[in-house]
């Protein structure tokens, strides 16, 4: 028995050191960086607030109370409400077209797929900031429109939620296509002709097999596109002016001149919430390991 | 005439379904045709076109503007300064954490998968907390830990996904033929995750190079890196030499691109052309 205890642990040691040099840097460093501050910013969201901001380490839920404020409540509901509307619409228009891509031959897919790419290593703000440039009072689009005739003053579009919601969805779609692309793109055309040669419609088909079958990389679409959606700032500032706050910004101004610490937590353990509970949720039908993120 | 018929419906459906990727594809290279077309605005601030110049780039390149490259520079260190830390990281951990199994391997699975899913905002505003609280001096050191956070985990998902039972044999081969476990590394399984390593190392630096939510948060007061800058112009306005520098690093990018694509064509070459020997030599070899 004792010999034997003996003579595993040696073994162990053996195999050790090549799985420590592997799997330990990778480890200590997901541990340091990411578990340890999630679990301490939970931590902060129950504390008080201090007097000069930072933190008084006193119990309270003063923090969770706050969101219930009309003022930030309706900040919260706004958020929600955009990043829904960007969501579907990122879907809307990301499935057919992920659906155009999947279907040409695997070279041209792949070319497709790096056209994709390509405009976003340019600076995302600068991007953003095209955007505005086109959209302001005397930019190309209103002189186009009132060219046409479609209208006689210039429409205001800039620091409103539509062009917010324009830089989201145009930020966000190659997330919701590429999982969505490649779920298309495993699809067995057998499944496709099988269903038709048992006399179903296209649109049968479609509703009753393809999309089944794509529905898990339609959920990582959701979970790419919404979670982001929910949290991001820079599209706000950059579009919105600093007139259209969103979860992002709040958090982000508990941290700058408002300094509240806890607050900030609080929303950031809101929107930790709404990640574990859609991955849940994912992870009851399909493997985290799948998703396809890259 | 339903086959006629049909012939033509089918014909109006792949006009339409080109139109609508055209459009599609437009809605992402729009932003950055006008990103392009400003910088060689003839005005002082970019609000609106005055007029064509190239005068941008001249001044861009006579290194006036030190502001701008001076945040270049320090995002171009933190970028290149994360995509080694990262990939390296990344690289060891894909590879340890397909090969082996241990304990703590599925929450670690999991951890891997925060960074890239939770929004980037409170990630951010976590590790402020604990580096305000811990006393660690907010700077470039700061910086690159948040930069590292977020590209590890693309790395390791990048190169678990490289890994197949094919390398996995060839590896257990090499041990068998008496390399150690140092040569299997460099020799064997190195080689055969290459094309992983590369696409891992340009998205870490693409992300990087690109980041402002961690930069912001994470930056001490000296020095910002560029899309903090950008974004602290956008107040004021941004000037058409700031449109001029993306769009010469936008230029670097696809060449850049290109270049691995090269690279990695010729690795997949050569590795086809070795199986290829290696077959015909064991063909010859039973032959005999």
């Amino acid at each position: 028995m004792l010999k034997r205890e003996g003579t595993r642990r040696g073994k162990k040691r053996h195999s050790r050191l090549p799985l420590l040099a592997q799997a330990g840097p990778v480890s200590l460093w997901m541990i340091l960086f990411v578990t340890i501050p999630m679990l301490f910013i939970i931590y902060i969201s129950f504390m008080t607030r201090g007097t000069f901001g930072g933190v008084e380490y006193v119990f309270s839920t003063d923090s969770y109370q706050t969101l219930l404020d009309v003022v930030y409540f309706k900040v919260i509901a706004k958020s929600f409400q955009v990043a829904v509307v960007t969501t579907v619409l990122c879907l809307l228009v990301g499935y057919p077209f992920a659906y155009y891509i999947a279907r040409k031959p695997p070279e041209v897919a792949s070319r497709l797929i790096m056209l994709i790419m390509i405009p976003f290593w340019t600076n995302s703000l600068m991007r953003l900031n095209a955007w505005m440039l086109l959209f302001q009072a005397n930019g190309p689009v209103n002189h186009a429109l009132m060219a046409l005739g479609l209208t006689a003053e210039p429409i205001k579009f800039i620091y409103t939620d539509w062009l917010v919601m324009l830089g989201l969805i145009t930020n966000m779609l190659p997330f919701a296509v590429l999982p969505m692309y490649s779920s298309i793109e495993k699809l067995q055309k057998s499944m496709l002709e099988a269903s038709a040669d048992l006399g179903a419609k296209p649109s049968v088909t479609f509703l009753r097999v393809t999309l089944p079958l794509t529905f898990p990389g339609i959920f990582s679409a959701i979970i790419l596109t919404f979670i982001p959606a929910l949290g991001i700032y820079t599209v706000t500032d950059m579009l919105g002016g600093g007139k259209v706050l969103y979860i992002g910004n709040i958090i982000k101004n508990q941290f700058g001149a408002i300094r509240n610490w806890p607050l900030g937590a609080a929303l950031s353990v809101l929107l930790l919430a709404i990640t574990a509970l859609l991955i849940f949720i994912y992870m009851r039908f399909a493997k985290l390991e799948d998703m396809e993120v890259v | 005439m339903t086959k006629n018929k049909r012939l033509r419906r089918r014909k109006a459906a792949r006009i339409l379904s080109n139109l609508y990727a055209v459009l599609v594809y437009s809605v992402f290279y729009i932003p950055v045709a006008v990103m392009i077309v400003f910088s060689f605005n003839d005005a002082k601030r970019n609000y609106y076109w005055q007029g064509f110049t190239t005068e941008w780039y001249g001044k861009l390149f006579s290194f006036a503007n030190t502001d701008l490259w001076d945040a270049l520079l320090y995002s171009l260190i933190i970028a290149v300064l994360a995509t080694l830390i990262s990939v390296t990281i990344g690289v060891l951990g894909g590879i340890g954490l397909k090969k082996f199994e241990f304990r703590t391997k599925r929450f670690i699975n999991m951890m891997i998968y925060v960074p890239i899913i939770v929004p980037e905002i409170v990630l951010a505003v976590a590790m402020l907390i604990i580096f305000m609280t811990v006393g660690i001096r907010l700077g470039m050191g700061t910086i690159l830990i948040g930069h590292c956070t977020f590209c590890i985990p693309y790395a390791v998902v990048t190169i678990k996904g490289r890994i197949t039972g094919d390398s996995e044999t060839l590896q257990e081969a090499s041990m068998d033929l008496g390399a150690n476990r140092f040569q299997t590394f460099w020799r064997v399984t190195v080689p055969s995750i290459m094309p992983g390593i590369l696409s891992s190392a340009f998205l870490a630096f693409t992300l990087s190079i690109d980041d402002v939510v961690m930069s912001n948060m994470l930056a001490g007061p000296s020095q910002s890196t560029l899309p903090v800058l950008i974004l602290s112009l956008n107040r004021t306005g941004i000037t058409p030499d700031v449109n001029a520098l993306t769009t010469v690093m936008v230029a670097l990018m696809v060449a850049g691109m290109l270049a691995l694509n090269g690279v990695q064509r010729y690795l997949k070459k050569r590795e086809n052309r070795l199986a290829a020997e290696a077959e015909s030599k064991r063909s010859s070899a039973h032959a005999a």
